[in-house]
């Protein structure tokens, strides 16, 4: 076993995530999957258990853990349910421009209400805005001490069931990504509704849903930052929330190779347990290898983040991209390894499977995340 | 106002090796736990005291000094104050001289509102040392508590689970109850608790801080002797038949002949 050296804190967080996982998770995780209903009680439990806190700075009642505890938490929740730990991993997404750029009063108000379980929500993906994020059409026009918003987000994560939520919208659309700005709206803000919630492939107890403003009237003082700060936000939020992702995803894959080890060794074939073949024993040194340098380089990007390290957009974009191409590869081969028994729904890594692959997707798809690291590397030798 | 909660620290597994010379579980390097029963213990103290908005949980327990192991799970979940009751004379105790022995510290602590206890440990079974306590301390008993439908200052009102349904039983305070697995579903403790339970250091109480009677404590206070000690044997997996109950019952009957039994 890799010694990560974690502090006591770290150490005490990601036992409590396991606890968490195996005595709330667990029972529940196929329930949830099934009724796609969002999971409050476990939410309730992490947030009882002070889970929310971690990532929230000590001056806002936060523990000020960072971005390594962060990840350390959503490892083990995922390992549990990917879908279920979204809820937790997807308020700090919405949490970070808050943290990150919000001013003395915004932080004073909102942080503390997400310390103690509040569950936010980050809104930038539109119909026709997915990897083109700077083709966003959500308006924000001045109105005196407000803005107007109108304008339909998409593919929210958290959507309806957050009491918080940061949009991105133009306030100068002649100046495209410059022209955008983000904005801290509260639910039951008038203008302000939810439209489709989205029947997905995996992570089914993450609640996925459209953004709606019409007419939504949000005050001056919950502009993040200033007018035009918009992408600069979302683009550093990003920054310190992909390695969250990777966290979900080294979950994912641990799960996998748990799963597959385990029944590996039972499954008897030719008078002997398959874990006996080369074939299986290689495809799991595989998996292994391939989750420990992931997680290597996940827990290594998190503590530079955590140093003050903020060119830090290559190195995120890469834990999130290798950490979730391993996700997918273990998850497929946990299949494979079950035979068909893996396919079934009975057995728990068909989950897995639907699960991952979401992690090659979201904040940002790993095609862009393989641009984003070439463009950074080729700027870099000269 | 205490709401005094006795747990004990146990090994966790569930095939502990024993000692057949000394009659005692080996502990050696065995992970201990609390006792899963105490677990409900403890919560449904910090309940009564989060419902009633009084009281101070605090958490006894006798045992070696990592026992304050089991004091610091408490503290995590909640509880405001940790007891540990250790000391070599107390060592080899019974039920009998373990009750005794928590009864003295009960008194010494003071001011008793409640006693809780999980309804008995999973490494002995016994489930005595709750009522005992009742009984050294003169107290009302009420074992098996699945639920406390109201508690006052004074009195209380618990329903209890028996083999034959439930039984409402209203009790005078303080009380010593036992509480089973029905009555609620034991926190996850927090992150700040679990950092305060670092910190935490367990007042220890010995055989000269608690007013006893050296008669009635560990080895020559405890009446039990564990005559033998040894693990069930292990049943093997067993044969399945199908088929028509006649043809079943030929087929085991001649299997029975066949193993000489008739």
């Amino acid at each position: 076993m890799i010694d990560y050296f974690l502090t006591e804190e770290e150490q005490m967080i990601k036992e409590l995530a396991r606890k968490i996982a195996e005595e709330k998770i667990f029972p529940k995780r196929e329930y949830y999957d099934e009724t796609q209903e969002f999971p409050w009680d476990i939410v309730k439990v992490m947030a009882e258990s002070d889970l929310f806190r971690i990532f929230i700075p000590e001056e806002y009642e936060g523990l000020g853990g960072g971005v390594m505890a962060l990840t350390l938490a959503v490892e083990e929740l995922s390992r549990g349910c990917a879908g279920i730990a979204l809820a937790f991993a997807g308020t700090a997404l919405g949490t970070f421009p808050i943290i990150l750029f919000g001013n003395e009063e915004q932080k004073k108000k909102y942080l503390p209400r997400v310390a103690s379980g509040e569950v936010v929500a980050f809104a930038l993906t539109e119909a026709d805005a997915g990897s083109d994020a700077g083709n966003i059409k959500t308006r924000a026009i001045k109105d005196g001490d407000h803005y107007v918003l109108n304008g339909t987000k998409q593919f929210i994560t958290n959507g309806g069931e957050a009491g918080i939520y940061v949009v991105i919208a133009l306030t100068n659309p002649e100046k495209g990504a410059r022209g955008a700005s983000a904005f801290i709206v509260e639910k039951g803000t008038p203008g302000f509704s939810f439209g489709k919630k989205e029947n997905k492939l995996g992570i089914r107890a993450s609640a996925t849903r459209e953004l709606i403003f019409q007419d939504c009237r949000v005050p001056a003082e919950n502009l993040l930052g200033r007018e035009g700060m918009g992408f600069i936000i979302a683009m550093k939020t990003f920054d310190y929330s992909r390695p969250g992702v990777a966290a979900q995803a080294l979950g994912i894959a641990q799960a996998a190779i748990e799963e597959a080890a385990r029944y590996a060794k039972q499954r008897v074939q030719f008078g002997v347990p398959i874990a006996n073949f080369q074939a299986i024993q290689h495809m799991l040194a595989d998996m292994a290898m391939k989750l420990e340098a992931a997680r290597a380089l996940t827990y290594q990007v998190a503590r530079n983040i955590d140093k003050g390290n903020t060119k830090i957009s290559k190195e995120s974009a890469m834990v999130k991209c290798l950490a979730s191409d391993v996700a997918m590869e273990a998850a497929l081969n946990a299949v494979q390894i079950f035979g068909g028994y893996g396919y079934m729904k009975e057995y728990p890594v068909e989950k897995l499977l639907r699960d991952a692959k979401i992690t090659q997707i979201y904040e940002g798809t790993n095609q862009i995340m393989r641009n984003i690291i070439a463009s950074q590397l080729l700027k870099e030798v000269k | 106002m205490n709401i005094v909660v006795c747990i004990k620290q146990v090994p966790d597994t569930q095939d502990v090796q024993m000692d057949p010379e000394r009659g005692t579980l080996i502990r050696e390097g065995v992970k201990s736990i609390v006792n899963p029963f105490d677990l409900y213990a403890i919560e449904e103290g910090l309940r009564i005291k989060e419902r009633t908005g009084k009281g101070r949980v605090v958490v006894m327990t006798m045992g070696p000094p990592q026992a304050e192991e089991a004091l610091r799970e408490a503290i995590a979940m909640g509880a405001d104050h940790g007891i540990l009751i250790s000391d070599r004379a107390f060592a080899g105790a019974d039920t009998l001289a373990t009750s005794y022995t928590l009864a003295k510290s009960i008194e010494k602590l003071g001011s008793p509102w409640i006693i809780i206890c999980g309804k008995q440990a999973m490494d002995g079974d016994t489930a005595q040392v709750g009522p005992e306590l009742a009984t050294w301390l003169n107290f009302p008993q009420i074992t098996y508590v699945s639920r406390i439908i109201d508690i006052g200052d004074d009195r209380i009102k618990v329903e209890r689970l028996t083999d034959y349904g439930y039984d409402i039983v209203e009790s005078s305070l303080p009380c010593v109850i036992t509480v089973n697995k029905e009555i609620n579903e034991p926190r996850i403790p927090s992150l700040r608790g679990m950092m305060k339970a670092k910190k935490f250091k367990a007042e220890v109480w010995d055989s000269s801080s608690v007013e006893v009677d050296q008669r009635y404590i560990g080895l020559d206070g405890s009446p039990t002797r564990v005559v033998s000690i040894f693990a069930p044997p292990v049943k093997k997996g067993g044969e399945k038949y199908h088929g028509e109950p006649e043809e079943l019952a030929r087929h085991i009957a001649r299997k029975l002949e066949e193993m000489k039994i008739i």
